[in-house]
């Protein structure tokens, strides 16, 4: 499983799944039943420089680049869904866009902080009538003198309210992609409120809800790139995004597969380890296969990006691959629990629970066949 | 203050040994790691750097193939390296190996030595005493708290039944037990810095010893036998009628058998 990675990927991995397995399994479940965003595994991952994996090196970051990025995400995301998608939305689409199109004094102030953990970020695209046409979204940045004043109501907001900084896509001109700006909000500025944390299947402990925008004042040197650019500063963002996404879903069916096979060595019927029947045996089989085709997707895709060679397909295909490896794995999990797969007492029916969103958020899988076969269509 | 830490490397501890024809641990057959024990006092090592200053120096005895999990201890960490290495000193016994850090430890100026209370491979915790009286300095063993202050350490030794309070001048050797403080995780900045931290590789020659004293001609122990632990046994079930009854069964056990 190890083969691609360089001994400094895999040092990372070590240190990754020793935080995962040790700081992190053994609260899990307790996030999950408490919804509690666990702000001391947060303060955890910054310790171990985990925050900054994407950041420049000049910039207080580590600068390793996206495939030791889905390494790590995965290691979390065996144990725990919920902070993996905390962090890897910090990471990417919450810091990534400012290293992509940020001004030098952008990048000054906000990643030395962001690298280090002391803010954590967030991305707000999608709004209540705006979700897969992204960009038709209707939040307005109205630019008056040197600042601009937005308005509008964000929403299912990963990292809502325990976020310090939010990229926040904005209408600056007409209708459509072109009309569109991005801006770095800062928690505290006047007019952003919060709405309470939506009560979701899954992910508990990872707040996602509204965003209000009631004439906030954004000054001038907090649009991130061009007027008129902020359409593709999201996509972009998503583009590598769904990297991350990937590696979670990886994680959450990696994590289900383990638990199962041990469940399945263990629990005897029949006179013997239910394992030894060829029908689990065949579910763990494909369960396994699937997993490891679709961590190998997430890594070619990644690699392509720390090439920067074009990965726009590559990452599109591995999401919708290895999210919907995970809804399948995880469930196939369930089943091989039994009737214990469906009770909280174990931990499986949490991996299924989080694996339905990764299906959705970062392009719902529906979107990711259309940027499929737009890029085949694409001019060749 | 310069401190250097003894640290050594063993096989995996969780996984059940395997052993050699020559009764010793079939080291190739497990997977090697930072002995768990040492990593305590690599932690107390770097904590009393970070009051002081100075510098932390990792000190292993082992196969090349120990600059791996030296790289651990670097990564938390430890300033340098130094490694033993030399095939003769293949089957050395407590006594030797305390001989062969001595003798290495004799190029260094340091203020403080700390070690691990013992491996988790054999289990003696002979060395750090061993080393102490070779270099013919104040052994402070066993201590689960660490101070230096005007050029003397002290420590809490942990006796049976409490501590003992004991000072000592510096240089000195002090083995640290178990939870004497959470040894850290390595952040990944220094798993990074630690790929260009140097670990100076020495032979026997080096240190100007013959390799009949050592390995194991040099030995003065030998192992005669290994035998598996004996199978654990049942336990005893008890079933008393109210909590109360249940705490003094407990109570009375755990006092009989001089737990307390
Ligand atoms: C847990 C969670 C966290 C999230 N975090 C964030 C975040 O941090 N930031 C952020 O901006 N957003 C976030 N989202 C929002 C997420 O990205 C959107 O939910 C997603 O883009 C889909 O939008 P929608 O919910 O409005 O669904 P809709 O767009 O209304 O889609 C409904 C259904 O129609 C399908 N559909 C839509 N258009 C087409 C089409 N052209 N062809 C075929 N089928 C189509 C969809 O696939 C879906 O099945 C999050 C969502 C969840 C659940």
């Amino acid at each position: 499983m190890s083969e691609g990675l360089t001994a400094e990927q895999e040092m990372i991995r070590d240190a990754a799944r020793t935080f995962a397995q040790e700081i992190v399994a053994p609260r899990a479940a307790e996030i999950d039943r408490t919804h509690d965003f666990p702000a001391d595994l947060v303060r955890r991952a910054a310790q171990l420089d985990l925050m900054g994996i994407i950041v420049p090196e000049e910039y207080g970051g580590t600068a390793l680049g996206h495939l030791a990025f889905a390494v790590y995400v995965e290691e979390v995301a065996a144990v725990s869904g919920a902070l993996a998608v905390i962090l890897d939305v910090h990471s990417s689409v919450g810091t990534e866009p400012i290293v992509d199109w940020g001004s030098d004094e952008q990048k000054r102030r906000y990643l030395p902080r962001l690298a280090a953990g002391e803010m954590l970020g967030a991305f707000a695209l999608t709004e209540p009538e705006s979700g897969s046409d992204a960009a038709s979204l209707q939040t307005t940045a109205e630019r008056v003198g040197d600042r601009y004043v937005l308005n509008g109501t964000k929403t299912f907001i990963t990292n809502v309210g325990v976020a310090d900084l939010y990229i926040v896509m904005a209408r600056t001109g007409g209708p459509g992609a072109r009309g569109i700006s991005a801006f770095l909000v800062e928690k505290g500025m006047k007019g952003l409120g919060f709405g309470q944390p939506m009560h979701k299947m899954g992910l508990h402990g990872s707040p996602t809800g509204e965003i209000l925008l009631d004439d906030v004042e954004v000054p001038e040197e907090n649009r991130l790139g061009p007027e008129g650019a902020g359409f593709k500063v999201a996509m972009k963002a998503l583009d590598s995004g769904r990297i991350g996404i990937s590696a979670q879903a990886v994680g959450l069916a990696r994590g289900a597969l383990d638990l199962a096979v041990e469940y399945a060595k263990q629990r005897v019927q029949f006179g013997q380890p239910i394992i030894q029947f060829e029908g689990i045996q065949f579910m763990i089989a494909d369960m396994a296969t699937a997993v490891d085709a679709a961590r190998l997707m997430t890594w070619d895709a990644a690699a392509a990006c720390d090439a920067a060679e074009p990965f726009t397909l590559l990452a599109s295909m591995a999401k919708l691959f290895a999210t919907d490896t995970a809804m399948t794995v995880t469930t196939d999990a369930v089943q091989i629990f039994g009737g214990y797969g469906y009770i909280k007492e174990f931990p499986v029916e949490r991996f299924m629970r989080d694996a339905k969103a990764t299906q959705i958020y970062e392009g719902t899988n529906q979107i990711q066949r259309i940027v499929i076969a737009r890029e085949l269509l694409r001019g060749d | 203050m310069n401190i250097v830490v003894c640290v050594k490397q063993v096989p995996e501890t969780t996984a059940p040994k395997e052993f050699g024809p020559d009764n010793r641990i079939n080291r190739a057959a497990h997977e090697a790691v930072v002995n768990p024990f040492d990593e305590y006092a690599i932690e107390a090592g770097l904590q009393l750097k970070e009051k002081h200053g100075g510098e932390v120096t990792i000190l292993t005895m082992g196969p090349s193939g120990a600059q791996d999990t030296m790289r651990k201890a670097l990564a938390m960490g430890a300033d340098r390296g130094l490694l033993v290495s030399d095939p003769a000193l293949e089957g050395s016994d407590t006594w030797t190996t305390a001989y062969v850090l001595a003798q290495a430890l004799r190029r260094e100026e340091y203020d403080l030595i700390l070690t691990g209370m013992e491996s988790t491979d054999a289990r003696t915790g002979l060395v750090p005493a061993a080393l102490a009286e070779q270099l013919g300095l104040p052994s402070l063993t066993y201590a689960s708290s660490v101070e230096v202050e005007d050029g003397n350490v002290s420590v809490r030794r942990q006796v049976t039944g409490g501590y003992e309070e004991v000072r000592g001048p510096t240089p000195a050797l002090v083995s640290v037990v178990k939870g004497v403080n959470e040894p850290r995780y390595p952040s990944l900045k220094g798993i990074m810095a630690a790929k260009r931290k140097e670990i100076t590789v020495l032979d026997l020659a080096q240190l100007e010893i013959q390799p009949d004293e050592v390995g194991a001609a040099g030995a003065k122990t030998k192992v005669l036998d290994v035998t598996p632990r004996p199978e654990k046994q049942a336990g005893q079930v008890i079933s008393p009628d109210s909590p109360e009854e249940a705490a003094r069964i407990i109570a009375d056990f755990l006092q009989v058998n001089k737990f307390i």
